[in-house]
C-alpha cells in the first residue's frame, strides 16, 4: 500500500500520522486536511502538550466521579472500567448525515415490517424472497409471537445501527441491534464533557443538538402506551446491579424521570403489571426493558431465569402492557437474516436501499461455505447470533489453530456462522502518547420508533483505539469519541 | 418509591448502625480489661457476645485476642465489623442512583479501606486505630447524609433503620446489665463495680452525657433512667423510639394511604411505655419484663413496617 507523508505533516504532533488506501475522515488522499476538519485540527495542534494533557485528566476524573464505568465480563467479578475517551471529535458534514438518516429510516421502517409480516400472514417467505428455514432456524424466533399485534405495529422501538465507511467513502451497514441496544448514555454524556472541555471550538462549528434523545425516548414510550392508557406509567427495567450497562440504565431512568425497576419489584396480577412501591401496588403500562428476551419471563421463557417476571408475557398478549423493544426482534438482526435486508427493502417498500450491506457468504450455502473455509486467512467470521464482539475470528490477524477451530465449528453447524471480507474502515485523527495518530471507527446512531421514525443527528463513535486494531467493542479495547453533525 | 429502594435503604442504616455498636463493644471492653475488674474475662466477653446478639460463627475459646480480631475483620463472619459494613456498601449499592453521590463516594471509600489487606492499610493495621476510624467513618456518614439527601421517604427508611438498631441494642445491652445494677440502685458504685458501670455507659457513648445530669455519681437507678427514658440524649431508647415514631409517622403520611392500625398501636404503645414512666416504677415491677416487652415490640415494629411498605402479599395490595 503506498503511504503518504504530506508535507503538512511536518507539525511534530502528526509525525506518526499515516495515509493509504484506508479513507481517512481528516484527511483527504493528497493530505490535506478535509474543510471541515480544518479548525478542529488547527486547535487540537495548537493547544499545548500539557494543556491536552490537562484537559484529558480532568475529562477522566469527570467521568470516574460520575460512575460512567462499565464491567468487564471474564476479568474477575463485574470490575468498573472508565469508558477509554477520545476528546478528539468526530466530524460529520450535514449533507453526509442526511444522506445517512434518510438510509436508516427506510431500512428501520423495512426491518419493522418484516418483522409485523414474519409473525403474521408471513408474505416475504411465501413468495420465497427470504428463505423460510433462515428465519424459523433463528434462536431468535419467537412462535410465541405469532398473530400477536403490538401497538402500532412497532415492534423495533430503539435500534442502535453500526455504520462503517468504506474506503471509498461510501457508509455502509455492518449491523442492525435490534434487541437491546446499549452505549447512548456514553453519547449523551461526551457531548456534555466536549461542551464544558471546548466551549469556543464547540460554538463555532454549530454543531447539531442531541441532548433531547432522553425526551424523545420518553414520548417514544408514551406513545406506545396500551390503548385508554392517557397518562401511562412508564419504566425501565434492569438485569440489575452487575449488568455491564448499569450505569446507562440508571442515567437514562434518572433523565427521563422514569423508576429504575428490577424483576423482582414488578408482579402480575390478572395480566396486569404492577410495581411494588411502599405506597401499594402501582400499575406499570410501558416497560423500556433492558433485559434479554431469553431471560424476561421464567414462564414463557428460560426458567432458570431470576431477572424477570413471572407471567409477563401473558400480560403483554392480553395487552395490557407495552414492551419496548418487543419480543422476537432478534431474527431481524440475525446476521443471516442480514443478508437479506437489501431485498427486504425492496419488497416491502419498492425502493433500493440507500446505505448498502456489507457483503456477506451464507455457510448454508456450499459453494459459498466452500470459498470461506479455504480462505479463512482473509475474512471475518461470525456466529450470527453473538454481538459485543464476542465469537468472532479476523482471519488476517489470527493463528492457524484459530483458523482450524473455526473450520470445524462451521462444519459442524453452518447456520451459526457467516463470513464477511475484512473490512477497510475508515480511521479518525486521535490523541496518542505520539501526538495524532489515525485509528479505525464506526458509527452507531440511535434509532427511535413510535409513532415515527426519529434519529437524533450522529451517534456514538466507537474507536478501536490499539493501533491497527479493527475491533471497537468497549469489551474488546474500544474506545468512543464524541460525534458533531454540522450544520452546513 | 419502589419497596426494593426502601428496604435496601433500611437495611444500609441498620448494619452501618450495628457495626458502630460492635465496635465499640470492643473498643470499651478491651480497655476495661486493663484494669482489675469484678468481672471475670470469660464473663466479660461472654457478655459482649451476648450483647451482639450471640452471632453465629463466633465462640468464646479463651481466647480474647482471637475473639476481637474475628468479630472486626473476620468477612465470613456475617456479625463482624468487617461483614456489617460489606453488607452496607452492597445495599447503597444496588440503590445508587437514589443517595446522593456524596453519600455514595463516602460509604465507598469506607468500604474500600476496610477491605484492602491489612498490610497495605499502614499504619491503621492496629486495632486502636482501625476501630475509632470506622466510628469516625459513620459519623461522617450520617452528616453526609443528613445534610445531602432530601429529608423525604427515602431519607425516613434510613432513620428507621438506624433508630431501631440502635433501640434493640441498648435494649439488649441494659437487659444484660440489669440484674447486676439491680442489687443496690440507689447506692454509688465504688472501686471495681465503678469501672463496670463506666463501661455500660461508653458502650452507649453515654458518660459524659450522663455526669452533665447527675455528676459523676454513678448510681443504678440514676443509669438506668439516663440510658432508658432521657428524652435528649441520642442514645437512649426513649429518644430513639421517638425518632423512630417520627419517621413512621412522616412515612405513612407521604404515602398517601391510611394509617395503619397494627404499626400505629405497636408503635404508640412502644413509645408511651418510654415517655410517660418514672424509672422507680419500673424499679419496683420487673425491669427483666420490662426490657422484654420493649425488645419485643421493637421487633414487632420491624415486622410490620416490612409488612405493609416492603413485603407485602399482592391480595393484601389490592384490597387496599
Amino acid at each position: 500500500m503506498p503511504i503518504a507523508r504530506p508535507s503538512t505533516f511536518a507539525n511534530p504532533l502528526l509525525k506518526d500520522y499515516v495515509l493509504d488506501n484506508t479513507y481517512d475522515e481528516m484527511f483527504s488522499d493528497d493530505g490535506l486536511v478535509r474543510p471541515h476538519y480544518a479548525q478542529v485540527l488547527e486547535t487540537f495542534l495548537n493547544l499545548p502538550p500539557e494543556e491536552l494533557a490537562r484537559q484529558k485528566r480532568s475529562v477522566d476524573l469527570s467521568f470516574m466521579t460520575q460512575g460512567i464505568t462499565f464491567n468487564v465480563y471474564g476479568h474477575g467479578e463485574g470490575e468498573e472500567k472508565i469508558f477509554p475517551y477520545d476528546l478528539l471529535p468526530r466530524v460529520i458534514t450535514g449533507a453526509e448525515w442526511q444522506h445517512i438518516e434518510k438510509g436508516l429510516i427506510q431500512r428501520i421502517t423495512a426491518l419493522n415490517l418484516f418483522l409485523h409480516d414474519v409473525y403474521n400472514e408471513g408474505k416475504i417467505l411465501n413468495d420465497g424472497k427470504v428463505p423460510r428455514e433462515i428465519v424459523y432456524s433463528c434462536r431468535q424466533f419467537r412462535r410465541e409471537m405469532r398473530g400477536l399485534q403490538v401497538p402500532r405495529n412497532v415492534y423495533i422501538t430503539v435500534t442502535g445501527t453500526d455504520l462503517l465507511r468504506l474506503s471509498n467513502g461510501e457508509f455502509v451497514v455492518l449491523e442492525d441491534n435490534l434487541r437491546v441496544p446499549s452505549g447512548v448514555s456514553y453519547m449523551l454524556t461526551s457531548r456534555r464533557v466536549m461542551k464544558r472541555t471546548f466551549p469556543q471550538l464547540f460554538r463555532d462549528y454549530g454543531v447539531q443538538p442531541i441532548e433531547h434523545y432522553t425526551q424523545l425516548l420518553l414520548s417514544t414510550l408514551r406513545s406506545l402506551a396500551p390503548e385508554g392508557r392517557h397518562d401511562p406509567s412508564i419504566v425501565l427495567l434492569t438485569p440489575g446491579v452487575y449488568n455491564s450497562a448499569y450505569f446507562e440504565h440508571t442515567y437514562l431512568a434518572r433523565q427521563m424521570g422514569i423508576e429504575l425497576v428490577e424483576g423482582r419489584d414488578l408482579v402480575i396480577h390478572d395480566n396486569v403489571v404492577y410495581m411494588r412501591t411502599t405506597a401499594g401496588l402501582k400499575r406499570v403500562d410501558v416497560i423500556y426493558r433492558r433485559v434479554d428476551d431469553d431471560f424476561i419471563d421464567p414462564l414463557a421463557f428460560r426458567s432458570d431465569s431470576i431477572l424477570g417476571v413471572a407471567g409477563l408475557f401473558n400480560a403483554y398478549r392480553a395487552g395490557n402492557v407495552t414492551l419496548a423493544n418487543a419480543f422476537g426482534t432478534g431474527i431481524a438482526d440475525d446476521k443471516a437474516v442480514y443478508a437479506y435486508v437489501p431485498a427486504i427493502i425492496r419488497y416491502y417498500l419498492g425502493e433500493e436501499p440507500v446505505l448498502n450491506n456489507v457483503e456477506t457468504y451464507l455457510m448454508t450455502d456450499p459453494k459459498q461455505r466452500q470459498y470461506v473455509t479455504g480462505n479463512l486467512d482473509k475474512l471475518v467470521v461470525k456466529a450470527v447470533g453473538e454481538s459485543g464482539g464476542y465469537g468472532m475470528l479476523i482471519g488476517p490477524q489470527s493463528s492457524a489453530e484459530q483458523r482450524e477451530d473455526f473450520k470445524r465449528a462451521i462444519e459442524a453447524n453452518p447456520r451459526n456462522y457467516i463470513a464477511q471480507p475484512t473490512l477497510d474502515f475508515s480511521r479518525a485523527g486521535c490523541l496518542t502518547e505520539n501526538g495524532i495518530e489515525p485509528r479505525h471507527v464506526d458509527l452507531r446512531p440511535y434509532i427511535l420508533y413510535g409513532d415515527k421514525v426519529r434519529i437524533v443527528p450522529g451517534g456514538l463513535t466507537r474507536v478501536a483505539l490499539r493501533r491497527g486494531s479493527l475491533v471497537v467493542n468497549s469489551s474488546q479495547g474500544g474506545g468512543s469519541k464524541d460525534t458533531w453533525v454540522l450544520n452546513d | 418509591m419502589l419497596s426494593r429502594v426502601a428496604d435496601s435503604l433500611y437495611w444500609m442504616s441498620r448494619y452501618l448502625e450495628r457495626a458502630e455498636h460492635t465496635v465499640r463493644m470492643l473498643d470499651v471492653n478491651m480497655v476495661l480489661m486493663l484494669d482489675k475488674s469484678s468481672t471475670s474475662t470469660e464473663g466479660r466477653w461472654k457478655r459482649v457476645l451476648a450483647a451482639l446478639g450471640n452471632p453465629e460463627g463466633v465462640r468464646w475459646e479463651n481466647d480474647y485476642d482471637q475473639l476481637v480480631h474475628t468479630l472486626t475483620f473476620d468477612a465470613d463472619v456475617p456479625a463482624s465489623v468487617t461483614a456489617c459494613l460489606i453488607e452496607a456498601r452492597e445495599n447503597a449499592r444496588q440503590v445508587r442512583d437514589e443517595i446522593s453521590s456524596e453519600q455514595w463516594q463516602q460509604l465507598n471509600r469506607m468500604y474500600h479501606w476496610v477491605i484492602q489487606p491489612r498490610s497495605e492499610r499502614g499504619l491503621n493495621t492496629r486495632l486502636n486505630d482501625f476501630l475509632p476510624a470506622v466510628i469516625d467513618g459513620v459519623h461522617l456518614f450520617q452528616g453526609v447524609t443528613d445534610t445531602t439527601m432530601s429529608h423525604g421517604e427515602e431519607w425516613q427508611f434510613i432513620q428507621m433503620g438506624r433508630y431501631l438498631e440502635r433501640a434493640e441494642a441498648t435494649a439488649n445491652l441494659l437487659d444484660l446489665y440489669q440484674p447486676e445494677i439491680l442489687h443496690t440502685p440507689e447506692v454509688a458504685a465504688e472501686g471495681r463495680q465503678y469501672q463496670e458501670w463506666v463501661g455500660l455507659l461508653r458502650c452507649c457513648t453515654a458518660f459524659e452525657a450522663y455526669c452533665k445530669v447527675y455528676t459523676a455519681d454513678l448510681t443504678a437507678d440514676q443509669i438506668l433512667e439516663f440510658l432508658l427514658l432521657n428524652p435528649q440524649f441520642p442514645h437512649s431508647l426513649r429518644y430513639s423510639v421517638d425518632c423512630l415514631r417520627q419517621a413512621l409517622v412522616a412515612v405513612q403520611q407521604s404515602s398517601g394511604r391510611a394509617p395503619v392500625d397494627e404499626l400505629t398501636k405497636i408503635s404508640g404503645r412502644l413509645q408511651a411505655s418510654l415517655s410517660f414512666v418514672e424509672v422507680s416504677d419500673i424499679l419496683a415491677q420487673d425491669p427483666g419484663a420490662y426490657l422484654g416487652n420493649i425488645l419485643q415490640q421493637c421487633r414487632q415494629t420491624h415486622e410490620l413496617i416490612y409488612r405493609f411498605y416492603i413485603q407485602y402479599s399482592v391480595e393484601a395490595a389490592l384490597a387496599m
